[in-house]
């Protein structure tokens, strides 16, 4: 624990006493990176917030929608990176865990969850494999024990997470507008602790997040407990519905000194708080570590009085315990005691507004040296490198990992995961799509670029489900932001998902900003992950097998973009290249015309154009559908068919319809002035590319599923 | 005519299930909480699925010791129907309603997938509208869902018709891919795979109507005797 020169002089000039230890420890928890936001706090409010669908609240931790009905949905996205690196279980266990408590404390259920895992090499690197495997399977205990469906995500393997981990949770929490929590506080007003008892576990765990990872800072991690997180969900949505709650606020980085700080501060009232009153694991905890714990499954409440003996009823009926750790003062002061002892005393604005930091930026000498083209040629066949693509881990299918998480619980899973996203039939009648994307192999060669790439790739595939984008949330993650080459990548990242938001009109509703993603090897690659909510106001575009003698649309333009490309990088083991940039305007065509499309009932179904390109896409359909499809190359683009095939272009859909709707289809396309062309019908049971006359590639279907299906699995299985 | 659909701490998925009795099927259902008695007139009870006390200890173990499951054990032995899901399975298993155990998968994973299961006794009150050997595509999402008997038992199983539904491939290592078996009076029935999750088009893209059966079996015993 440690100052910097501004904040010691920042304290100087509004304390005009030396601080006590407790005061120091509840600050440095606070205004730890990971609590305070002090690199990017000022840039974060470029993102657009506001829209007819938002609403906006004093004191939500989750971003909330309007969908309509009298009906909210609620989202948030959290990692747990550095925990996940050490302990993958635990980690990815109580990363899930905190989301879902942001997603409550609106006062909505949870209905779902997503997560992006990003991991080392796991074909060669057995460590990357081991933390992979437990990340899973510590997603899957939590979730499926509280019944929340694991419906969607992505897994990704890149080297630059070598001996490191990204794992990324996104929850959606769904509710009557009407039982939305108002946080709000009156002056003699209780504050309570609901749930799990505070132990040393996560002691100090924001600040372990806010700093390279160096040795194994054990006790930062924090131990899962689903079960009680299960009860309090039902404790407090009884407590709501009894209208107990005036305020609520999960307890996450920094524990009880953020919770109560950032409360007092957005309510404008003082909290005076007792230690002696925190219900304890282990008795002998001191009253700062009590302070700075950062023990799972608990909740803040403020409640007013004559509530008490309902919400201790209620707390008692699910066996979960209650303590009356404060009041509410009209002072604004954050007031901790130790029984009769005053061990803090501070204005809570002066501890929950850390004093932010301008950091520098310069851009990378690295970007200045990306080498153009792969020097070497590759002797293998494109038959054969489609079957190495279709094996590699980035590409296969991930079914081993969605079959561990119960992704059926609640039953409102329409599209189940797998497809380009996953749909969830809500209680008015609509239907919410939801993806989350990263893709830090284009973000490294183009930051600003590639993190629009992601954005517009997570509303194409709600897109393909004839879902309208509503929302996003964002969760940036880079290295060490002191680093003026790296804050020049963030800086870039969110300039670019801010352009994007405002062409689309797409609010930014909530988001995450993780730095020091350090390896021994060095930073990671910026990896900016965007989570897209998209509202269907019928049925979704259910995806159906391919069949046979049904058309294949390529909507959009396939350019040269192969930079950061899975055909690069797993094939050629080359990074660099052009990659892969958005032109808006074509954007926004494709997507209404798509979506007027789907609305008409003239597609079968639509498939998003993204990792392994074109290839790939059409793979996928053949695969899922267990028939061949004839793909003409020159119809794709007059360049290259390496280009064609395995470039990464965005904006591009795969649209199948029956040969009796083309004319219709075509006619709507032309009108709207989208890039478009037949290139190819599914029939037989290759997949065949033809450049011209000459077939260049041929597969056999059952083949490309075999490898397709199995490939991950065959890794782990291997230890 | 009431169904009491019990509600363990842990259980997660009593409000699916109460969804799918009361809005699909127009069936008069209500919670009950572990600590309350059930009703000595009620006409049936559902166990559902979930996690109670978190599968501390071992799946539905400490569900099957609380006080709730002897009012179940006595409507049991006046041959009320009895449907345990999932966990409700394991719990029934546990309190020794139902014969055998249920042990962890195969693949040693939580398993969460589409299957098809097989009728083998459709005499029971949630199968009596079922077809002997109709199919039924139905997921399963459980991590303890290998069903184990020995030898003798099964022997016995088989005699007295108590397996009431196996499934059509290898899923999970069960003893002869049994999915689900009924007491020896037949009105208490246990199964891994979930029916709520299958009984209805939007969220069945195969066919919700075999899973319906299940619980249209339920209405017609429920008619019949009333």
């Amino acid at each position: 624990m440690s100052f910097q020169e501004h904040e010691k002089i920042h304290i100087k000039q509004n304390v005009k006493r030396d601080l006590t230890k407790t005061e120091l420890q509840v600050l440095a928890a606070e205004w730890s990176e990971h609590c305070s936001y002090k690199s990017s706090k000022r840039h974060l409010r470029m993102l657009p917030t506001t829209g007819s669908n938002v609403i906006v609240e004093k004191g939500y931790d989750s971003g909330v929608l309007d969908v309509g009905g009298g009906y909210v949905v609620t989202v948030h996205i959290e990692s747990h990176n550095h925990p996940s690196a050490v302990e993958p279980f635990g980690g990815a266990a109580t990363g899930v865990g905190g989301v879902i408590r942001d997603i409550l404390s609106a006062g909505t259920r949870p209905i779902a969850l997503f997560d992006g895992l990003r991991f080392g090499d796991i074909e060669n690197d057995l460590q990357a494999r081991w933390l992979f495997k437990n990340a899973v399977a510590g997603i899957a205990d939590y979730g499926n024990c509280l019944g929340i469906p694991t419906i969607g995500g992505e897994v990704e393997f890149d080297t630059c997470y070598k001996n490191y981990a990204l794992v990324d949770v996104a929850s959606v929490g769904f509710g009557k507008k009407s039982k939305l929590i108002k946080n709000h506080a009156n002056v003699g007003d209780f504050v309570l602790l609901i749930g799990g008892s505070t132990g040393r576990d996560g002691v100090g765990g924001s600040q372990f997040a806010s700093d390279a990872l160096e040795g194994e800072d054990r006790s930062a991690v924090q131990i899962p407990d689903p079960f009680i997180e299960k009860l309090i969900i039902e404790a407090i949505l009884e407590a709501r519905d009894e209208k107990c709650i005036n305020a609520m606020k999960d307890l996450g980085g920094g524990g009880l000194s953020c919770a109560i700080s950032e409360t007092a501060e957005s309510l404008g009232v003082g909290i005076e708080l007792d230690v002696q009153k925190v219900h304890l694991r282990e008795a002998d905890l001191s009253p700062d570590e009590i302070m700075v714990s950062e023990s799972q499954e608990r909740m803040l409440i403020i409640t007013s009085p004559k509530k008490l003996p309902k919400i201790k009823q209620i707390c008692k009926k699910f066996r979960i315990q209650c303590s009356m750790i404060g009041i509410v003062k009209k002072d604004k002061i954050m007031h901790v005691k130790n029984g009769k002892k005053t061990l803090m005393h501070l204005p809570a604005d002066f501890v929950a507004r850390g004093p932010l930091v301008n950091r520098p930026k310069s851009k990378p000498v690295y970007l200045s040296k990306i080498p153009l083209s792969p020097k070497k040629k590759i002797k293998e066949s494109f038959t054969d490198i489609l079957l190495r693509l279709l094996s590699s881990p980035n590409i296969s299918s991930k079914h081993w990992v969605f079959r561990q998480y119960d992704h059926e619980v609640g039953i409102r899973t329409v599209v189940k995961p797998g497809f380009d996203s996953s749909v969830l039939r809500l209680d008015n009648g609509k239907s919410l799509s939801v993806k989350i994307d990263g893709n830090p192999k284009h973000c490294y060669l183009n930051p600003r670029q590639g993190a629009i790439g992601c954005f517009e790739e997570a509303c194409r595939n709600v897109v393909c489900t004839g879902a309208k984008p509503i929302g996003m949330v964002d969760h940036l993650q880079f290295g060490n932001p002191e680093d003026p080459e790296i804050f020049w990548t963030f800086m870039e990242s969110i300039e670019g998902i801010t352009d994007y938001a405002k062409s689309m009109n797409i609010p930014c509703v909530g988001g995450k900003v993780s730095f020091y993603n350090e390896t021994n090897a060095g930073p990671i690659k910026p990896t900016p992950l965007i989570g897209v909510l998209g509202l269907i106001d019928k049925s979704p575009l259910q995806p159906t097998p391919s069949t046979k003698n049904n058309v294949v649309l390529l909507v959009g333009e396939t350019k040269d973009e192969l930079g950061g490309s899975e055909y690069y990088e797993y094939i050629h083991n080359f990074i660099g290249g052009t990659a892969p940039q958005v032109d808006i305007t074509a954007s926004k065509r494709n997507m209404k015309s798509v979506l007027s499309l789907i609305s008409k009932n003239l597609v079968r179904n639509v498939h998003d154009c993204s990792k392994g390109g074109l290839s790939i896409a059409i793979s996928e359909m053949c695969i899922s559908g267990k028939i061949g499809c004839d793909v003409n190359l020159e119809n794709v683009s007059i360049l290259s068919s390496e280009i064609s095939m395995f470039s990464e272009s965005h904006s591009r859909y795969i649209v199948e319809i029956e040969e009796k709707n083309l004319n219709s289809v075509k006619k709507i396309l032309s009108k709207s002035k989208c890039v478009f062309a037949q290139i190819g019908i599914f029939s037989g049971d290759h997949i065949i590319f033809k450049s011209g006359s000459e077939s260049i590639l041929k597969l056999r279907v059952d083949k490309a599923e075999n490898f397709y299906l199995n490939s991950l699995e065959k890794i782990i299985q291997n230890g | 005519m009431k169904v009491g659909v019990i509600v363990f701490p842990g259980s997660n998925c009593d409000r699916d299930m109460y969804h799918v009795l009361t809005d699909v099927f127009n069936l008069n259902a209500e919670f009950f909480w572990h600590e309350r008695n059930l009703p000595k007139n009620i006409d049936a009870v559902v166990l559902p699925g979930g996690f109670s006390y978190g599968d501390r200890l071992r799946a539905g173990v400490i569900a099957a010791n609380s006080p709730i499951i002897s009012d179940v054990k006595k409507l049991a032995s006046k041959g009320v129907p009895i449907l345990g899901v999932c966990n409700g399975f394991q719990i029934l298993v546990e309190s020794g309603l139902l014969p055998g155990v249920l042990l962890k998968n195969e693949s040693l994973n939580f398993m969460c997938e589409w299957t098809n299961l097989i009728v083998k006794n459709n005499k029971t009150p949630f199968t009596n509208k079922l077809k002997l050997n109709q199919k039924i595509p139905i997921p399963i999402a459980n991590g303890e869902g290998r069903y184990f008997v020995d030898e003798k038992t099964l022997n016995k199983l088989r005699k007295n018709n108590q397996i009431v539904f196996s499934y059509e491939n290898k899923v999970n290592g069960s003893v002869s891919q049994i999915a689900g078996v009924c007491n020896r009076d037949g009105n208490v029935v246990g199964m891994m795979p979930h029916p709520e999750r299958a009984a209805e088009r939007e969220i069945n893209q195969v066919d919700h109507k075999p899973s319906s059966l299940i619980f249209e079996s339920l209405i017609e015993t429920m008619g019949v005797k009333n």
